[in-house]
């Protein structure tokens, strides 16, 4: 057995090569014999019946293959929760760029020519684009009410406490779409037999979820079907569900054609059709005693879906659990819903509905400092949750954590009481006004509830002819280290080097289904399912006799080849069970949330230039418990990156909507933090020694999502929004927006 | 619809007797193709030299994923018309390891968790190559600027800062 651990070091990144080397083929790379690319013709108007669909009959049309729903051998649906979103529009149209028709052709220049002539009439019906236009309801759009979904989450009596509170604090505070801006677009390619069916390569995330659509759109039984993941730049959520979409619209072009499809969006497609991060509004009351403790309050969490619900009902409800953030409420009451629009169906994007409503959390946790008189630091300590106290949802916290302690270390690796009082100074001179902002946070890794158990996650291990282990797993890399880490795990579990472990390519024909590689789950939860299959392995060889307790790799090797030659095969599963004794009531949205939380304290300087009214982030501590950092440069890396969206989504990102249309669907007019603009991102982990998942390794990739825009608007509110009578309670906030609070407080 | 025959015809004429020939050198060796004259030398190297290592992130010249050393500068591949490339000496990604071995700045992505993704990776380390090529001894601000015309959306660039500096020690043997 070697005794060296790999768990804790950074290993070299196991398709780190190919990435460097230009060699990573993702899905544009490969082509295929006879292969034709696939387009598609997008609805105009945001609402309507579409009367008619003519083709320009200068065209040859007998060349081109033309889907419409008609076409559709199975359901015209997208398989996900509900199946309400169709997958190619049926004499409506719900949103901006719903997909009405395909075409194919292997000239991918005629095709766009074609695809523009193609036009459509339609009896336009009226639309609500806002939260607030569809609560009213200006028109009804979806179901009976609008509303996609609702929860309420009620502990204590929260009736009671507003008659013994000293302070009773009010906000609202509102954030906007965010695009995922993966750097790779969408794409896929399908293709098509009798006797195989379908199989479509793609850039994605979830290959069972596609399987899953497929089956269902074009009436295909389970083993008719095959999803393989290419080479995936980048992710972030939005080839989550998206993926289904395009790969459904490929599998039909594919089957009526008989030849291979390639679609892959440019960037505008992309953008301005796929989905996006939930606009959301959050409305707060809390209840406070003198001393700055939270007695009780009301949270109203609101999120716009889009035209259809597709995920937003996870999203809306792992927003609703993470509204209270890392206090204890002795009571609470939050209402949340999502609501629809007619605008594309927003979607999945790290975080996940929580960094909508901890914004709202940490943006009103300052709020109440100021109405109580207590700093940013003081309301935060005397209000943390403490183990052996129960979350919103009446978990009881059970790990060994102390925030208090947490804050501590954030203040001083960021210097935050010297620079407090040094700006203090400095701000009352010059057009430079520089602030400090807290963010205090937690995040829930894995599904949600019961999701786990549903989920019912399964993994394979193998050994492998030539004596090396391999691992088996629908799980995909796209950026985040799965690869590197689930090897990682597999390796540490039989004792042998890193090098000896590969992992298969995510292919539903290859590997078992160990759920969608989303909601920080992958390293926590399938980590521990491939550390069990690989003991599997090494108890097999045991109990041959070919090894004993104690081994070399070598030994290992032999064994693993010999076991092999004489039985075949050499497999190990592991299925997810639930721990037992964990309570979650879905109807009352009570009990234990999530397996383990993840916390962090972020602290962020910002410095606002009052002539030019920008605002830059100027240092950025960011400092989390994670429970046992697996990778050190991985782990880094994804709080970094994180980090690095989070502040885009603060002060860079804005979607321009108009008539439910992204006017700005471009990387020059939808801004990116870019390396010049970025402060320097200082990550620290604290391992508290809680033990969760494998090795102890807890969620880790949505976190740094949560933090930053509170931090750096509570650091806004600090350089000058209290200076000016402002309060900053939307993202994402742009110069314009900070230029026209500072002359509308000038004014009072 | 009157744009569309003249467009249909245009592209109908897109077989080869609309090509010309455009030699070049790639990675060192000499390469003749025909294309189109103003197609993107993007293309050319993906579709017809089978040069996938450029990828296409926005095609206006925004992300820098396509980035190559044409003479010695840095270009976005989206943006060149293919004839001016005619005579163009060209490195690309897949001419920067030192035969099987991967080039100092390679091997620090690797090292610093440059890469993530992997889909930048190549124009970044192009990107980051042209500046070493320039200044063997950067600051984090020369770093910071010449990587600006490069996005990347995973890491938030700190690990690529730490790599472009790992590999500048290195050239310079320190």
């Amino acid at each position: 057995m070697t005794q060296e651990h790999i768990i804790g070091k950074s290993v070299p990144r196991k398709e780190g090569r190919d990435k460097v080397t230009g060699a990573a083929r993702y899905i544009d790379d490969m082509t295929m014999p006879g292969m034709l690319y696939g387009a598609t013709v997008r609805s105009q108007i945001p609402r309507g019946v579409i009367k008619k669909i003519s083709f320009d009959p200068q065209f040859a049309w007998s060349e081109f293959v033309t889907v419409t729903a008609q076409d559709i051998p199975g359901k015209n649906c997208i398989a996900l929760i509900g199946d309400d979103q169709p997958c190619l529009a049926d004499g409506k149209v719900n949103h901006p760029e719903e997909p009405i028709l395909l075409l194919a052709h292997a000239d991918p220049h005629l095709l766009r020519k074609a695809a523009d002539a193609v036009s459509i009439e339609y009896e336009s019906l009226p639309a609500v684009f806002t939260i607030e236009d569809s609560e009213r309801p200006s028109q009804i759009i979806w179901g009976t009410d609008n509303t996609l979904k609702t929860f309420l989450i009620s502990k204590g009596d929260v009736d009671g406490v507003w008659a013994n509170a000293d302070y009773i604090v009010e906000g609202e505070y509102t954030t906007g779409a965010q695009e995922q801006l993966y750097i790779e677009n969408n794409g896929v390619i399908a293709a098509f037999d009798r006797e195989h069916g379908i199989t479509v390569w793609g850039s994605l995330q979830c290959p069972y979820y596609v399987h899953k659509a497929l089956m269902a759109l074009c009436d295909l039984s389970a083993e008719k079907i095959r999803v393989v993941q290419a080479e995936t730049g980048g992710a972030f959520g939005g080839k989550e569900d998206y993926p289904s979409i395009i790969a459904g619209h490929a599998a039909l072009l594919a089957m009526k054609s008989g030849r291979p499809v390639k679609i892959v969006y440019d960037r505008l497609e992309d953008m301005t059709a796929t989905t996006k991060r939930h606009p959301s509004r959050t409305r707060h009351r809390t209840a406070v005693s003198r001393d700055g403790k939270i007695l009780g309050g009301e949270i109203d969490f609101t999120i716009d879906g889009g035209a259809y619900a597709t995920l937003s009902s996870v999203v809306l409800s792992r927003g609703t659990i993470h509204a209270g953030g890392p206090y204890y409420w002795p009571s609470v009451r939050i209402g949340a819903k999502a609501v629809a629009t007619n605008a594309p169906p927003h979607g999945a994007f790290r975080g996940f509905g929580a960094p909508q409503s901890l914004f709202a959390m940490e943006r009103h946790m300052d709020r109440i400092a100021q109405a109580v008189g207590l700093s940013p630091v003081e309301i935060r300590r005397r209000n943390f949750l403490k183990p052996g106290e129960t979350t919103t949802t009446e978990q009881t916290i059970r790990e060994d954590i102390d925030l208090g302690k947490l804050l501590d270390r954030a203040l001083e690796l960021s210097d935050y009481a010297a620079k407090k009082a040094r700006f203090a100074e400095e701000n009352k001179g010059g057009p430079i006004k520089k602030g400090m902002g807290i963010a205090a946070f937690l995040h829930g890794a894995g599904f949600t509830g019961s999701g786990e158990r549903y989920l019912a996650s399964v993994v394979a291990v193998e050994g492998c002819a030539d004596g090396g282990v391999r691992v088996l797993v629908s799980s995909t890399e796209f950026g985040q280290g799965t690869n590197t880490v689930l090897c990682q795990i597999a390796a540490e579990a039989l004792g042998l080097p890193y090098e000896d472990v590969r992992i298969a390519q995510p292919d539903t024909s290859q590997v078992p289904n160990s759920g969608p590689t989303v909601a920080s789950r992958t390293a926590m939860v399938v980590g521990s399912l491939v550390r069990s299959a690989a003991l599997g392995i090494k108890q097999t060889l045991i109990a041959s006799g070919m090894i004993g307790g104690s081994y070399s790799p070598d030994k290992f090797r032999t064994a693993c080849r010999e076991y092999i030659a004489a039985h075949g095969e050499l497999r190990s599963f592991a299925r997810y069970e639930a721990p037992e004794g964990v309570f979650w009531d879905d109807q009352k949205y009570r009990g234990e949330a999530y397996a383990s939380f993840a916390w962090a304290i972020y602290v962020a300087e910002v410095a606002v230039d009052l002539s030019t009214y920008s605002a830059s982030v100027e240092d950025f501590v960011a400092l989390q418990e994670v429970g046992r950092v697996l990778h050190p440069i991985l782990a880094k890396g994804q709080i970094a990156g994180g980090v690095a969206q989070g502040i885009g989504f603060a002060l860079y990102e804005k979607v321009v909507w108009q008539n439910g249309r992204m006017q700005n669907g471009q990387m020059t007019n939808y801004i990116m933090p870019t390396s010049a603009d970025l402060p320097p991102i200082r990550v620290f982990f604290e391992e508290m020694g809680n033990v969760h998942g494998a090795y102890g390794a807890k969620g880790i990739g949505e976190l740094p999502m949560d933090g930053p825009a509170p931090a750096i608007v509570n650091a806004i509110q600090d350089a000058i929004g209290d200076a000016i009578g402002t309060v900053f309670d939307s993202v994402p906030l742009l110069p314009e927006d900070i230029f026209e609070a500072v002359g509308a407080g000038g004014e009072r | 619809m009157n744009h569309f025959s003249e467009a249909r015809s245009k592209d109908r004429g897109k077989d080869d007797r609309d090509k010309c020939e455009l030699s070049l050198t790639i990675n060192g060796k000499p390469e003749t193709v025909l294309v189109f004259p103003m197609e993107r030398l993007l293309d050319v190297l993906r579709n017809e030299l089978g040069l996938t290592g450029a990828k296409e992130g926005c095609g206006e010249g925004e992300c820098g994923s396509c980035s190559v050393l044409m003479d010695g500068k840095l270009v976005n591949s989206c943006l060149v018309p293919a004839l001016q490339a005619a005579g163009a000496n060209l490195t690309t990604i897949e001419g920067v390891a030192e035969g099987s071995q991967l080039n100092a700045m390679q091997a620090a992505f690797l090292e610093c968790g440059g890469a993530q993704c992997g889909i930048c990776t190549p124009g970044m380390i192009l990107s980051a190559s042209h500046l070493l090529n320039n200044k063997a001894d950067p600051t984090l601000d020369d770093i910071r600027e010449a990587l600006a015309g490069n996005l990347c959306r995973c890491t938030g660039y700190m690990q690529i800062f730490e790599a472009v500096a790992q590999a500048a020690r290195r050239r310079s043997g320190a």
